[in-house]
């Protein structure tokens, strides 16, 4: 009788996976880091990993469109003389002229202004296109002060100084060359074509002491009617929170690491910044502190992508949160229309992600005009605030199960977790117990 | 003329009176007196008024200026003119860090020295010193004019685009892709008119050097990594 | 949990003899001027002459009626002759210099809960929750005389808004550090410095710094040298101004951010996070006034000059 050794399968290695070993080929081959835009795509805890108890015998639910649910909220009631009213608390988050569009920029007034929310300008000055179409705009103050000018920061409706962002705290931005044409490099005193670097830092302030006066010259320069918002990356949400309102904000605007960028390093997207759902209760906490819960407001950005994300943002102490990514694919980005045209690009539907060259079949991160022309910025607008009303909807029907005449009365206390980890991060008990990790006395 | 005593008076009523001129206005000439170092001095400014400020101010002093002329007989801290849009600020003494950051255009004019980081991210403005600047001047400056009568301290020009530097003295250390670049006659010209504007005397074009990019960084490149 | 502060910072070191019994005073209005910076907390260090072979040391209780109470006569009693002077929760215990080290071995068994703020030969320490015109008053700084002295004004970062954690922080005898700015190696720092013996009060970057400066000196050093050392051993952004028995220094990291304003007279070397904090300051008019250097060592020292 012969002895045949068993067969012993070929076997990858789980650090050196295929997707690894793709990337040092590439880094090898190029010798550049790789760019690209959106936010993080590992799997980290998330609002997924939250449940909502509802109501039954020891708390009563609300009737579905009958009775009242309010979803309204006012931002900036600390100091500004014009606080903004929003119907809806769910807003539109900064994104660039040059990153995007101008159909897309236009689409995005239009969508939030039918859903009676606001939009955001970005990195690279305001368009009239943008002023035009949206009723409510905040002008973005970033380190790079592309396009920034008084008469701007007067036509807006509120200021957001930004300190940082969800996909890269700590780092500024990259766009490269393909995106800067005439119009680009002219808002941004560019020469056309080169990349533009944007400093990670501001030009002539550091630090919440410095803040403090850079706020007090803004207030100054806008007849203190303006919300002024601060907007930090999750990085130390407690301090950052906290350093933000001691510099006297009106909002705070918190993004966590599925916040997206126009582009940046990927190394940078995956591995600085902590997850969304980890950033809430300590800021939270921050405001309670310092007593300033609901008199600051906390906006709160970073993979929502549904009404129940909404809720359960809320129910964690936010006053509103806003949306980047699910804005772009409402109004068409990564659509499957377009699959032939990714997979020429090297990419498929649902995973395109090189924004900042420029090339966007669905006309939406690009500055070439003929694929701009394919976004309708009217169309474009309708689905956005077709989606804002779904997600708003959404966030009603919850939170009316849950007992609330106002999104804003959901609580801590209406959640529970499913994981561990989830439980540690939002603070609230893992299904069935009455614990969560770091919480004493089980 | 309008006399604001900031000992006196709060700054909002100053910016406030600032920003608020109907149309044919008559007091459009202003006076501050003891400033004393405070911040948002005469921020904000839309309109071709003068303010003529009487002593010594703290942070972003003429922030936003469009186009009014702001004289401060007295030094000025960080941030002076930033983001300037038009207009003329003048400042008698020093200034500190950041003067004339990110300013879009008017002309800045320092009679004493400028510290740190004078004209960062400058994108159009002009600015003209008198005395020296300190480190990192010009950082990442887009364009417009830094004329320097004086010496430049440390990183001159670090990460510059388009903005034309030009300075008299010595130079400490020249920033990643900043140059000495040849001083062709529409500079010498340039320079003159900035001069004359800036109210130099016995001071000719030719002693200046110039500097400006390389244009290296323009477009990423692997082998210039260490300058990123 | 951590660290940093950003906060307002002064220092006045005179060299004329006949505005020495106004420093308190000039001092005090330095500091509350520069109270937006920060308004959790505040503190100063003034330096005094002192008696030959005399010592003082300034120490806080949280509970100073039952702390400072009958505290000379148990001093006495241990066999330390000392005479207190006790000025809201902060008292100076003046003793004799040879027994600067057998008191703290003394305090921390007849007084447990009392927290040595500093000592040395001439330095006092006052500090506490509150904004500094507040913290001025209840120590009655004003009324102080000194050769020199820093001040500090904070806004809390990273660290809990407690006495301990206000500036200044002091180290090692007649030694003293403020800090405007934020440290971003000191976790590593510390941890050396835990293992060279150092010991730590708080969870602060300034007060890593602080240890830092007294660990080089301890080597041998001088201010000036240890505050050049300190550039190359510490990442982040600082301005400090520091305070000896005779002497006054003043650095900023390479990046120097932060901002820093030195004004010298005939009269005194002064110091301000903004110039604002200097405007009340005699002859400022005339003054040299100047941004110090990034990367550059400022030093004054009244030996020296004697």
């Amino acid at each position: 009788m012969s002895y045949h050794n068993p067969f012993t399968p070929p076997r990858k290695s789980a650090t050196f996976d295929d997707y690894t070993l793709a990337e040092i080929r590439r880094a090898a081959a190029t010798g550049i880091y790789d760019i690209r835009g959106g936010g993080t795509k590992r799997k980290v805890p998330h609002f997924d990993d939250l449940l909502f108890l509802g109501a039954s015998i020891s708390r009563y639910p609300l009737e579905g469109y009958r009775e009242k649910c309010d979803t309204s909220v006012v931002l900036g009631t600390r100091f500004a003389k014009k606080p903004i009213e929003l119907k809806i608390p769910i807003t539109i988050a900064g994104m660039s002229f040059g990153a995007l569009s101008g159909n897309a920029k236009e689409a995005l007034g239009r969508g939030a202004t039918l859903a009676g929310t606001s939009t955001t300008t970005g990195d690279g000055g305001m368009t009239n296109e943008e002023r035009g179409h949206s009723q409510i705009l905040v002008y973005q103050y970033l380190p790079s002060r592309y396009g920034m000018n008084p008469k701007d920061l007067r036509r807006a409706d509120a200021i957001e100084v930004v300190v940082g962002q969800g996909a890269k705290p700590g780092g500024g931005g990259m766009l490269l060359g393909q995106k800067i044409s005439d119009r680009v490099a002219q808002m941004r005193n560019l020469p056309k074509g080169i990349d533009q670097r944007s400093a990670c830092r501001h030009p002539d302030w550091t630090g919440p002491d410095d803040l403090e006066i850079k706020i007090l010259e803004l207030r100054e320069i806008t007849d203190w009617e303006k919300p002024i918002y601060v907007k930090v990356g999750g990085a130390r949400p407690y301090y950052d929170t906290a350093l933000a309102v001691k510099a006297g904000a009106d909002v705070v605007v918190l993004d966590g690491m599925q916040g997206g960028t126009a582009a940046t390093q990927d190394v940078f997207i995956e591995n600085v910044g902590m997850p969304t759902l980890a950033c809430i209760r300590p800021a939270v906490q921050a405001l309670q502190d310092l007593g300033m819960h609901r008199k600051v407001q906390l906006i709160v950005s970073g993979g929502i992508r549904s009404g129940a994300d909404v809720a359960k943002a809320l129910a964690l102490g936010a006053d509103v949160v806003s949306i980047g990514t699910a804005a772009l694919v409402a109004i068409g980005d990564n659509d499957p229309h377009w699959e032939e045209e990714y997979q020429k690009l090297g990419s498929t539907a649902g995973a395109y992600d090189d924004w900042h060259e420029g090339r966007d079949p669905a006309g939406i991160t690009t500055q070439d005009p003929e694929l701009a022309k394919r976004l309708d910025p009217v169309l474009a607008g309708r689905r956005l605030a077709n989606y804002l009303k779904v997600m708003t909807l959404e966030a009603q029907t919850i939170a009316r199960a849950c007992g609330k005449n106002k999104l804003h009365n959901l609580e801590p206390e209406d959640l529970c977790a499913l994981t561990m980890e989830a439980a540690a991060m939002a603070q609230v008990p893992l299904a069935g117990t009455s614990w969560y990790p770091g919480k004493g006395g089980f | 003329m309008p006399v604001f005593d900031l000992s006196q008076t709060p700054l909002r009523e100053l910016n406030s009176a600032l920003h608020n001129l109907g149309s044919g206005a008559n007091d459009t000439a202003f006076e501050v007196v003891n400033p004393r170092g405070s911040h948002a001095v005469a921020v904000g400014i839309d309109s071709p008024i003068t303010v003529e400020v009487r002593g010594s101010v703290g942070y972003y002093c003429a922030g936003m200026n469009d186009g009014g002329t702001v004289t401060v007989h007295g030094s000025a801290g960080p941030g002076v003119a930033e983001n300037m849009m038009s207009g003329t600020v003048v400042i008698e003494g020093d200034a500190s860090q950041y003067a004339g950051a990110t300013g879009c255009g008017g002309l800045l004019v320092i009679k004493g020295n400028a510290a740190s980081r004078c004209g960062i991210s400058m994108k159009g403005i002009d600015i003209v010193v008198h005395g020296s600047i300190g480190h990192m001047s010009a950082f990442m400056g887009q364009s417009g004019h830094l004329v320097v009568l004086g010496d430049a301290g440390e990183a001159l020009g670090d990460s510059l685009y388009e903005a034309k530097l030009f300075v008299r003295g010595t130079v400490k250390s020249l920033g990643a892709d900043c140059i000495e670049k040849a001083m062709k006659p529409k500079h010498l010209e340039k320079l003159a008119e900035l001069l004359e504007k800036a109210g130099v005397k016995d001071v000719k074009p030719e002693e200046f050097k110039r500097y400006g990019s390389a244009r290296k960084l323009y477009n990423f490149n692997i082998d210039n990594a260490d300058a990123y | 949990m951590e660290m940093a502060a950003m906060c307002g910072i002064v220092g006045l070191f005179l060299k004329d003899k006949a505005l020495e019994p106004r420093l308190g005073a000039l001092l005090s209005d330095m500091l509350i001027t520069m109270t937006d910076r920060g308004p959790d907390s505040a503190g100063v260090a003034i330096y005094g002459d002192l008696a030959a072979g005399k010592a003082k040391v300034t120490v806080q209780s949280a509970d100073p009626q039952s702390d400072f109470d009958g505290l000379e006569t148990a001093l006495h009693k241990a066999g330390i002759s000392a005479s207190v002077m006790v000025k809201s929760t902060h008292a100076v215990i003046e003793i004799d210099a040879a027994q600067l080290s057998e008191i703290r071995t003394v305090l921390a068994e007849i007084r447990p809960n009392v927290r040595v703020m500093g000592s040395g030969e001439s330095v006092e320490i006052f500090k506490e929750i509150g904004p500094p015109k507040d913290v001025v008053a209840r120590f009655g700084v004003r009324a102080m005389g000194g050769t020199h002295g820093i001040g500090h004004t904070r806004m809390a970062t990273e660290s809990a808004v407690t006495t301990l954690g206000a500036h200044p922080f002091s180290t090692g005898a007649d030694q003293c550090l403020v800090h405007n700015g934020s440290l971003s190696n000191h976790n590593n720092l510390r941890r050396e410095l835990i293992r060279e013996g150092m010991t730590f009060e708080t969870q602060n970057d300034s007060e890593v710094a602080a240890a830092y400066l007294t660990a080089e000196m301890a080597k041998g050093k001088n201010l000036g040298e240890a505050l050049t050392g300190a550039l190359d051993d510490l990442d982040g952004f600082f301005t400090f101004v520091v305070g000896t028995k005779s002497g006054f220094g003043v650095v900023r990291d390479p990046i120097a951010c932060k901002p820093a304003v030195m004004a010298e007279t005939d009269q005194y070397v002064a110091f301000g996070s903004e110039y604002r904090a200097l405007v009340n300051l005699p002859g400022i008019e005339n003054a040299r006034v100047w941004e110090p250097e990034p990367a550059t060592v400022y030093f004054w020292d009244h030996g020296k000059a004697a």
